[in-house]
């Protein structure tokens, strides 16, 4: 209990620190992804064909790579190679470099969670919007996405905790968030190893299980009554 | 003086008019060279066994459905592609469905306002008026507030006659407005149509409701395949239908 306790002395300001940094980094991925996934449902549910099989091949190809691959490729291909330099700020460099990489991937994911929203759309709310002339765009903002949106809140949450989760692979991008801190913890403070496994787990458990009841409360409050 | 009203009639058009339509579902030849015009303030009634085209040959009107070959006009414009222009011909065909289709997200009243407002560009205050005189006249102005859900399948039905009505359509279409309701729903709706008809709208109905076809019909289209079988004022399609085609699918009407 000694040891655990100055373990928290040692290093207390940086456990808080790394989580708030995954915290930050799921805050603005799950912002940019919900943007990009609701527009990459939109060219899927598109009346125009190269929109559509942008949209599929997006979603297919995206979702199929591992994490660690687009974020290592974010700094090893976009910063190494390319320089691209967001702001001159090193550290923030990599942090949204980071964020770009974690949006993009969970971008696919939203998508397929709004289209599945989609899916308990019935067709006629289309017809119906369509035969008072309401154009595809118009239709599918003001009559079909509301729907989907409120019949995709579970799998929308779903993919929103993924991306919590995930957000500890964006040390494959070098950013300084907690699960690169255990592993520094784990080496130097061996005696606690299994506590320290535990803290940043519970930390995870803390900041996920309650936005696991909001979903399902939410999910059931919005349901559309058909 | 009959002649001249004749000839002033003919001389504005035929609000649709389809010439040589046809439409394939893979093999199924579902329209077969299809030729109809209906005139302005005209209600056509279409019957015809299940399967025979009916919904299909409505869909094709505002192109919820493409066609093949033929074409197909709105007041004397011919159906665009896609697109905007399309959209905007489609404001002019009202159309009210089997299965109502409100918008099941928006009130009653935002479902009567949404394409004033988003279509045509009117002003709130302007859309919600118009939409309320439209839900008193169809009988469910108290109902406003409410999500669609929240109504009878009577009450959905009329609201969704008023959410076509509010783009003051040249032509309403009419898929089985009734085919979805409760027996005792039926003739709120029906009464809601035939008011319709006498204050002028242009209508193409399909409906099994004989009663409507006797009492507001100007003219009975008798589908059967995919073809017009038949066509003549409904006093002489019920009293003496000429095909086989009819004359079978009038009398399982009157055994049932
Ligand atoms: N989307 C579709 N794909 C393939 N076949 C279809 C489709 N829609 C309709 N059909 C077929 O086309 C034919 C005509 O259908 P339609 O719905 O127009 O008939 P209907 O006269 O309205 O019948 P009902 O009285 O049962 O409503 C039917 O045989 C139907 O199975
Ligand atoms: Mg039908």
């Amino acid at each position: 209990m000694e040891g655990y306790l100055s373990l928290w002395d040692e290093y207390g300001s940086r456990i808080m620190e790394s989580f708030w940094a995954n915290l930050q980094l799921t805050f603005w991925a799950a912002l940019a992804s919900l943007v990009l996934g609701t527009i990459l449902a939109i060219m899927r549910i598109s009346p125009i064909p190269s929109l559509r099989a942008f949209g599929a091949a997006y979603v297919n190809i995206i979702r199929n790579t591992p994490l660690t691959i687009i974020l290592t490729f974010g700094v090893l291909v976009l910063f190494g190679v390319f320089q691209l330099k967001l702001t001159n700020d090193f550290d923030l460099n990599f942090f949204q470099i980071a964020i770009i990489g974690l949006s993009i991937y969970h971008a696919a994911f939203f998508c397929e969670a709004i289209r599945s929203g989609v899916n308990t759309v019935p067709l006629g709310q289309a017809e119906a919007a369509r035969a008072i002339g309401l154009s595809f765009l118009p239709a599918a903002w003001l009559v079909i996405l509301p729907q989907a949106f409120r019949g995709a809140i579970a799998p929308m949450g779903n993919v929103l905790i993924a991306l919590i989760k995930n957000t500890t692979v964006a040390i494959a991008g070098s950013v300084a968030e907690i699960s690169g801190l255990m592993k520094t913890m784990l080496e130097y403070r061996a005696d606690v190893g299994v506590l320290i496994f535990l803290t940043v787990a519970l930390m995870f458990v803390i900041v996920v299980l309650p936005i696991g009841a909001l979903v399902t409360w939410l999910s059931k409050r919005l349901a559309v009554a058909r | 003086m009959k002649s001249e009203q004749e000839a002033s009639a003919s001389h504005a058009g035929p609000i649709v008019e389809l010439s040589g339509v046809n439409k394939h579902y893979g093999d199924l030849h579902v329209l077969q060279n299809i030729n109809l015009e209906v005139s302005k303030g005209e209600v056509v009634v279409i019957l015809g066994p299940s399967g025979s085209g009916k919904s299909t040959l409505c869909r094709t009107i505002n192109r919820l459905e493409t066609i093949d070959e033929g074409s197909i006009a709105i007041d004397g414009k011919k159906l665009p592609e896609e697109g905007k222009a399309l959209a905007k011909l489609r404001a002019d065909v009202g159309m009210v469905f089997q299965s109502f289709n409100l918008f099941a997200h928006k009130t009653i009243l935002e479902n009567v306002t949404l394409g004033p407002i988003k279509v045509k560009g009117m002003k709130k205050a302007e859309a919600d008026k118009l939409a309320m005189s439209l839900l008193e006249r169809v009988g469910v102005a108290n109902q406003s507030h409410k999500l669609p859900a929240q109504l009878s399948g009577g009450q959905q039905q009329r609201v969704a006659i008023a959410r076509a009505l509010a783009m003051r359509p040249k032509v309403m279409l009419f898929d089985e407005p009734t085919s979805a309701l409760d027996p005792e729903m039926i003739n709120e709706v029906l009464d809601t149509m035939v008011g319709l008809a006498h204050e002028g709208m242009t209508m193409l109905v399909v409906t099994h409701e004989m009663g409507f076809a006797r009492k507001a019909a100007d003219r009975v289209i008798f589908m059967a395949d995919g073809q017009i079988v038949e066509q003549s004022s409904p006093e002489d399609f019920f009293t003496n239908p000429q095909s086989d085609r009819a004359k079978d699918f009038l009398g399982k009407l009157i055994t049932h």
